[in-house]
């Protein structure tokens, strides 16, 4: 009886709404001369959202491979268009990731920012549910909407709070996302005329002339691999990241660069599997260029947010590779790796930021011998170094692991290159920790440092346990994907040349 | 006489602006200048009485005036409605504009009810001779409202320029009226269509049907007729410029409809091939002009030009599914700029005109709703979700997918790319940078209170877009059976 109640309650409306409506109220009642109100409020609404987001988890259907908690209302008959949200066992993860690290952003920037308080805590707010509305779209406008209206607060974000060079960065980011998601709406457009309709579930069942699949599949790369980035068009990453503040480099690693990782799974690989196959080589290739080349430019990096910033590339390289492999392995190895790197990467921008707000530098030359003058601080750091280099009982280690040990049963060179970023990963990560935090105490600003205060350490503390314990026990996450997955390569198995059926 | 009867009810609304229009005129002669907010707000019931009647009047059903030379459809009924509200919004947000600058008069308002009764009768027209006579009554209004302001130089030369590109174009649209006469022997327009449908083409037709496209063309303002339209926005006083602007364009819609699908509808292959090109071209030319300009009102001239090229792309479809999101485009269209220059006079005072870029400057520092506004409306206007904006776009771009038109919309949407640059660039001005005007922002309640719901609405329709795009597509699906 009680089963039956709590699943009749619209949980993916609340959670997609719930968060824009605090952040309006945050809007209306915060602001600077409130500002104790305004952090406050913001907490108990992304607290709120986050609760609503846990029986997603509780309440989710290990064993059916579909969408789940659907939600299907007329939004525009004129054009077919519905309001229609579900979750699978990809999205579902990536909810909660998206819900977590809202509550993570706003503890983050509790003190630190001072200016227009409640509209910066309300951008946050807002794109929370906006980006939790891009994970469970299942209409195609509909999912349009919300991945195009998360450019706004983003924008807002790097250019109001973030550093000098913000404004030629945030437009940078501006214009190269909505160029790629463009030339998507282009892809919908055809595929609306071809059904009649904007529904996915129309979409994965149509059948495709090569030459369209081949279009389509152009169309949906150039909006989602600006997004994750991959190699060649990643620029736009490192300047967004080094110009944003604390909390919107947070967003932007943990979640923004999942949207594109997500997309693929659910829009260009399912709707054109015969052009994702023909382009898999490629698709390969690009992966593995990120994975080497893109580490080797982060080695050389003087500016610690700009290293981590081209070790998330790298990093997403793995995603897409998992991707492209066509193997369970590889596919949960590649959502596994997404949901990590979105705890690591927040821990690790989170940790310069904590560094940022003492000595307001990111030269990695202005540091030295930081441990001995915050020795807590420097242990968690120390750790999610270790994280994001694969250290085995890190949650880092899994995703790399498995999408590795697929590749070797692929083919022996892919698995050879992928397996350097162990190598890479570990030289530049553990390199900067060591100038950063070993040594002695290398000038006055150092050697003010005060180690962390509560706050930190619990918002670090959080992300230190959920590190570890993934790695540890990954089961949970593994399991909840484990029919998704085996539908999806099922789906992708067949080709749409001829009839098909999903 | 019976007849006569039903010809005057079909004409009820103009009669009231047309009565009203000289009401105002005349009692402008008498009143003192402290009470002229009455002739403000009889302009304003004039416009909600048109409605009324109007709305109260509309049949599903299309009726003739006057030997069929005034139509009463569903579409005038609609194109209407939409005037007055655009008219009555202008209204309000110029009126503290005109005060400060002593141009708070009786011959304004009456000079915007006879321009809007020119524009109720091209949107009702069924014959050449009623489009031109409607053309040119809303023309001469709005050539002497832009030098209006008398002592302003640069008004006085963009009303010149104005004035004679103007009157180059309506002699083109009647050169080309002319040779469609010569032609078929009929000014009516469902007698011109049966009379082409029935000949073979002739190069007269067809160099009858470019004449009247130019014309068409240059009130919009599509390249390669665009020239005037910078100059005019920005040498026109800002109040002027929303006139021009804004209702006008839903009124060169209505004649677009009436001539080309209703009556050279046998040519549309002819026409649809110079829409296309204009299209192309407007949104290009439209898009790369607007990115250097320092002056707001210039910028958003090159913006209307490129918009004009997307409300081109819904009409080169030729077909109702392309006129429909075209009417949708302009009806959006026509609501963001009205909220944008209403913004404009917002930030005006006396002796100070917001006319450059910079003068947004910090704007969310020295008032953050305002700016907040003004961040919908840019966004709306670069098409971006989850704005009304983004539906427009989307409307045409699917409309010339649908009729094969696949290069030209990918090149729209990179294009639309480039436009976004511009409208960013304002809100990073607001958002991102210091002020460097501190004076406080004032404003009348009721503007504050209007523009802030009128630039919400545009958030509104964007969540909920289907209530417009219905009325949109019935209306001239209607009208075109």
């Amino acid at each position: 009886m009680m089963q039956a109640d709590l699943t009749s309650i619209s949980w993916l409306s609340l959670a997609v709404w719930l968060p824009v409506l605090s952040g309006v109220l945050v809007l209306l009642l915060g602001g600077d001369h409130k500002a104790t109100l305004t952090r406050w409020l913001t907490l108990a609404g992304s607290l709120v959202s986050f609760l609503v987001t846990l029986p997603l988890y509780t309440l989710f259907d290990v064993q059916d491979g579909f969408f789940q908690f659907e939600e299907l209302l007329p939004w525009v008959p004129a054009f077919n268009m519905h309001y229609h949200l579900g979750v699978d066992g990809f999205s579902m993860p990536l909810v909660l990731l998206t819900s977590f690290t809202t509550v993570i952003v706003v503890l983050a920037g509790w003190e630190v920012i001072t200016k227009h308080i409640a509209q910066y805590m309300a951008a946050f707010l807002i794109m929370s549910g906006i980006m939790i509305g891009v994970f469970t779209a299942l209409d195609a406008i509909l999912y349009y909407v919300f991945w195009e209206a998360m450019l706004i607060p983003m924008f807002l974000v790097i250019g109001i709070w973030g550093g000098p060079n913000r404004v030629y960065a945030t437009i940078k980011f501006f214009l190269y996302t909505l160029l790629g998601s463009l030339l998507m709406l282009v892809a919908f457009i055809y595929l609306y005329h071809q059904t009649g309709s904007f529904e996915l579930a129309d979409y994965y069942l149509l059948p495709l002339s090569m030459q369209a699949q081949i279009y389509i599949f152009i169309a949906f790369f150039m909006a989602f691999a600006v997004k994750i980035p991959m190699w060649p068009v990643h620029t736009w990453l490192p300047d967004a990241h080094v110009e944003a503040p604390t909390g919107g480099s947070v967003v932007l690693a943990a979640i923004a660069l999942k949207l594109g990782g997500y997309s693929f799974l659910r829009f260009a690989m399912p709707i054109a599997p015969d052009a994702a196959h023909y382009f898999s080589t490629a698709m390969i290739v690009l992966s593995l260029i990120a994975v080497v080349y893109i580490a080797l430019v982060a080695l050389v990096q003087k500016d610690m947010k700009k290293l981590i910033a081209y070790s998330s590339i790298s990093h997403m390289g793995f995603v897409t590779l998992g991707f492209f492999m066509f193997s369970q392995l590889a596919l949960e190895g590649a959502v596994v790796q997404m949901i990590s790197h979105g705890f690591i990467s927040s821990a690790m921008f989170l940790s310069v930021g904590v560094l940022y707000d003492r000595v307001h530098s990111r030269e990695i030359s202005a540091y030295g011998g930081v441990v001995n003058k915050m020795p807590v601080f420097a242990a968690f750091a120390v750790l999610f170094a270790m994280a994001n280099s694969g250290l085995p009982g890190t949650s880092g280690f899994v995703g790399e692991f498995m999408v590795i040990l697929a590749a070797v049963k692929f083919n022996f060179w892919v698995a050879f290159f992928a397996a350097t970023t162990l190598i890479f990963g570990a030289a530049y990560t553990l390199w900067m920790t060591k100038r950063v935090f070993f040594g002695n105490v290398t000038n006055h600003h150092v050697a003010e440092l005060s180690d962390l205060n509560k706050r930190e350490f619990l918002i670090l503390g959080i992300l230190a346990l959920l590190v570890i314990g993934f790695g540890v026990y990954p089961q949970p996450l593994t399991e909840v994907m484990q029919a998704t997955s085996a539908e999806f390569l099922k789906h992708m198995a067949i080709s749409k040349l001829p009839v098909t059926g999903y | 006489m019976d007849n006569m009867q039903f010809d005057l009810l079909a004409l009820l609304p103009e009669l009231v602006v047309l009565g009203m229009a000289m009401f105002i005129l005349l009692l402008d002669l008498f009143i003192l200048p402290q009470n002229r907010f009455m002739i403000y707000g009889l302009s304003q019931f004039t416009l909600f009485a048109a409605a009324f009647f109007t709305f109260k009047t509309h049949t599903p059903a299309v009726g003739f005036a006057f030997s069929q030379m005034f139509i009463d459809d569903t579409l005038s009924d609609v194109i209407k409605l939409m005037m007055y509200l655009g008219t009555s919004l202008i209204l309000v947000y110029t009126r503290k504009y005109l005060q400060d600058r002593n141009l708070y008069r009786g011959e304004f308002y009456a000079m915007v009810l006879f321009g809007l009764l020119g524009m109720m009768i091209m949107v009702s027209g069924h014959n050449m001779l009623t489009i031109y006579i409607g053309l040119e009554l809303l023309s001469l209004c709005l050539y002497s409202l832009v030098a209006f302001d008398r002592d302003n130089p640069k008004a006085s030369e963009s009303a010149m320029k104005y004035f004679v590109l103007g009157a180059l174009a309506s002699g083109m649209l009647l050169y080309g009226m002319s040779m469609l006469y010569g032609m078929t022997g009929s000014l009516d327009v469902s007698d011109i269509a049966n009379s082409i449908a029935q000949q073979p083409k002739s190069p007269v037709l067809i160099l009858g049907l470019v004449f009247v496209v130019a014309g068409l063309a240059f009130k919009f303002g599509a390249v390669p007729f665009q020239m005037w339209v910078p100059d005019v926005y920005q040498g026109s006083p800002t109040p002027m410029t929303l006139l021009i602007g804004s209702v006008p364009k839903l009124a060169a819609y209505a004649m677009t409809v009436r001539l080309l699908v209703q009556g050279l509808h046998p040519l549309a292959m002819d026409w649809q091939d110079m829409l296309v090109l204009m299209a192309v071209l407007s949104i290009i030319i439209g898009n790369f002009s607007a990115i250097v300009q320092t002056n707001l009102k210039r910028m958003l001239a090159y913006s209307t030009i490129s918009h004009v090229g997307f409300i081109m792309f819904g009409m080169m479809s030729a077909n109702a599914n392309g006129f429909a999101s075209s009417f949708f485009y302009i009806s959006t269209y026509v609501l963001m700029s009205i909220a944008g220059f209403g913004i404009i006079l917002l930030l005006s005072r006396q002796g100070f005109e917001a006319e450059e870029i910079n003068d947004l400057k910090g704007l969310n520092q020295r008032h953050p709703w305002f700016a907040f506004l003004m961040l919908i409306i840019m966004f709306s206007m670069a098409g971006i979700p989850p704005t009304v904006g983004f539906y427009a776009k989307f409307t045409v771009l699917q409309a010339a997918w649908q009729a094969g038109f696949t290069w030209q919309v990918v090149l729209a949407v990179l294009m639309a790319t480039i436009g976004a640059f511009y409208y960013l660039n304002i809100v990073r001005k607001m958002y991102f940078d210091a002020p460097e005007d501190h004076t406080p922002l004032t404003a009348p309640v009721d503007m504050r209170f209007i523009l802030s719901v009128h630039s919400l609405a545009l958030l509104g329709l964007g969540l909920f877009p289907e209530v417009l795009l219905g009325v949109c597509g019935h209306s001239l699906l209607i009208s075109l059976q």
